[in-house]
């Protein structure tokens, strides 16, 4: 089982003098020395930031209001009014980029948050108390993983088309984001619960959810986080392929309903390439980002993993 | 192997195929509206009866579709016709039933998923292997950085991109389609070279992010066992590099593969039905997006749950087979 680089903050042979100022530069070296050794959590983070920065900067420069229908010619090849171009039904591409993209940030984000949370919930149940809670939370999310996803969340989708916004689709979406995160964070709670920090904080007269608050909780954070990114991994795989399938917000612009029209008006035997192509390029960026902090934070939950480096 | 153990797993699955029905059962009905009322009315609407008979015809179809029992004797009669894989008859293509739609499409979905997913497998597992070992060519480790890459993204945003290259710029391969338009599907060679050719962008775009992904896992599987006391003893031993490379290390690291391929398997269909979508290919996949553009719930449940039944028959079978490659595991008491 994976230890928990706790060790992070103690570097043998650290000044003795000026301990607390000591403490802070080793801490910080660890930090930079993580780093230094993926240096792809950066770039990661990196391209994550800038699309955010699209999202977020981007309204101050575009329009968004012309991501709607018919608020330009239709089918226009990019030129310097329209840098991206328009579809069929007068869409201007680059505001729809501008205002799909922060949406399909939110729906991953918002889902991966969900099912963080309900994660760490039902983890903390099962590893903690055991029994028959555990057989029914470990059965369920054994059984729930082998199920095609988006198969399911197709059928909830299908039956809800009419009104979904954002927000819905990030609930749906939500309602199956929990299941790696639950697995996870219960074999950690496994494996520390039995920890000789925790017996001797039980020793020390606190209660379960001080421990979990206070010992637990901080000890699980790098397992925390690459669950999280994992989840928001899954939830934005899962939008775009619901979105496709033309599943997605009916009102809303998304990366992936972009795709959808470009696909329903055959924009690839057109040559509109200008459709298609630049909400591929960006969903690659985000994937690619995303896995980035996976590999990354992998490498922290994993320490063997640091031999490579 | 333990027989409690079978008799668990099968359980399991038996839990995943009756909660599967249970979700089709229970969605259509939180769902507002009346399919059948919407669906006249949609009719009406282009031309069809008119409006005062609508009412009446909503009771007589409620009673003909059973809708008008109370909801326990509904679910009855629901698990009943699943457990025969009669999901009654398709809205859209009226005449057809659900199950016949579905049996035509279904060789080809599974041809495709199965066949890709094991090169994607062999391939990837392959190659996250050689990566780690230092006497491996360097070309593997080159190869690992673009694997890596493609492995994040989704099979059909490559298949975009796959289709538009390889068959609208240079029309090196097929369109779309499943076989040559004209052609009645037979067994002889041309016509399975035919399939083939229709089949390999489909397929490429499943290999290429498959192996990326099988490949980062065995890595990562690799550096794990590496670590291990026992390869440090072999190499203490002076074994020669090859056999601890085998004998040792890929042959330990390759198990947790081999559940990941089960556990997986309901990912990867996910993208193998947008994949179909794509490239217009003549699978369950595109029977479902024409279900959901056509709004033929009966349809999409039924395709979903075969899905479902498939893939769980797939993953039992990976668990049950799964002591033969690992004879640590007996499966007594967990």
């Amino acid at each position: 089982m994976a230890e928990i680089p706790i060790d992070i903050t103690v570097t043998p042979g650290s000044g003795m003098a000026e301990r607390t100022e000591s403490r802070d530069r080793t801490a910080v070296q660890a930090i930079g020395a993580y780093f230094r050794r993926n240096p792809q959590v950066i770039i990661g983070l990196a391209l994550i930031v800038v699309l955010l920065l699209i999202g977020l900067l981007g309204p101050l420069f575009v329009n968004t209001k012309h991501a709607d229908p018919l608020s330009a010619l239709p089918a226009l090849s990019p030129s310097r009014t329209y840098p991206l171009g328009t579809d069929d039904q007068g869409r201007d591409l680059l505001a729809v980029m501008v205002a799909g993209l922060p949406d399909t940030l939110r729906i991953g984000f918002l889902a991966g948050a969900i099912g963080l949370g309900i994660g760490i919930i039902l983890g903390f149940l099962s590893g903690y108390l055991g029994g028959p809670v555990d057989a029914v939370i470990r059965i369920m999310v054994d059984t729930l993983l082998t199920i095609p996803g988006l198969l399911i969340l197709i059928t909830v989708a299908a039956s809800i088309k009419t009104f979904i916004s954002v927000n819905i689709m990030a609930l749906v979406i939500a309602s199956l984001a929990w299941r790696q995160p639950t697995r996870i964070i219960r074999s950690q709670v496994l494996t520390m619960r039995e920890r000789a920090y925790v017996q001797v904080a039980r020793r020390s007269g606190m209660n379960t959810f001080e421990i979990i608050v206070r010992e637990l909780l901080p000890n699980l954070f790098p397992f925390l986080a690459a669950s999280f990114v994992g989840a928001v991994f899954g939830a934005i795989l899962f939008s775009i392929g619901l979105e496709a399938l033309g599943l997605g917000p009916q009102n809303q612009p998304t990366l992936g309903m972009t795709i959808y029209w470009a696909l329903q008006f055959n924009a690839l035997l057109r040559g509109m390439w200008w459709w298609w192509v630049p909400p591929i390029i960006v969903l690659v960026v985000l994937f690619f980002g995303l896995l980035l902090l996976t590999i990354g934070l992998d490498e922290i939950a994993n320490p063997r993993l640091r031999r490579t480096a | 192997m333990n027989a409690g153990y079978v008799v668990r797993r099968l359980l399991q699955f038996l839990i995943v195929l009756w909660a599967a029905a249970t979700i089709n059962f229970i969605l259509p009905r939180l769902a507002p509206g009346n399919p059948v009322r919407d669906r006249l009315v949609s009719q009406a609407s282009q031309g069809g009866p008119l409006q005062e008979g609508i009412e009446a015809m909503v009771t007589s179809y409620n009673k003909q579709f059973g809708l008008d029992k109370p909801l326990y004797v509904q679910y009855g009669l629901y698990l009943e016709h699943v457990a025969r894989l009669d999901f009654g008859y398709s809205i859209s293509n009226y005449p057809n039933r659900v199950m016949h739609m579905i049996r035509q499409t279904l060789p080809w979905t599974m041809g495709l998923l199965f066949v890709s997913s094991a090169i994607a497998f062999v391939l990837g597992t392959i190659l996250g292997a050689l990566v780690t070992w230092s006497r491996a060519s360097k070309f593997f480790k080159i190869l690992i950085g673009p694997a890596m890459a493609l492995s994040a993204v989704p099979q059909y945003l490559l298949g975009l991109v796959l289709l538009y290259v390889l068959a609208i710029t240079f029309a090196v391969f097929p369109l779309s389609g499943g076989y040559a338009i004209g052609t009645i599907p037979h067994f002889n060679l041309s016509f399975t070279l035919d399939v083939l050719r229709h089949a390999f962008l489909p397929g490429l775009s499943i290999v290429l992010v498959g192996t990326g992904f099988w490949a980062l896992g065995m890595r990562g599987m690799m550096i794990t066992t590496k670590g291990e006391d026992y390869i440090n003893f072999a190499e203490a031993k002076g074994l020669r590099d090859r056999r601890i490379f085998y004998s040792y290390a890929v042959r330990n690291a390759v198990l947790p593969q081999v559940t990941g391929f089960a556990i997986n398997l309901g990912t990867i269909i996910s993208g193998v039905v947008v994949v179909e979508v794509i490239f217009g290919y003549p699978g369950m996949g595109s029977l479902l997006f024409n279900a959901i553009t056509g709004s033929d719930y009966f349809l999409i449940y039924g395709i979903v749950y075969v899905t479902v039944l498939v893939i769980g028959v797939a993953t039992l079978l990976v668990d049950l087979l799964y002591p033969l490659l690992d004879p640590r595991i007996t499966y007594r008491r967990a």
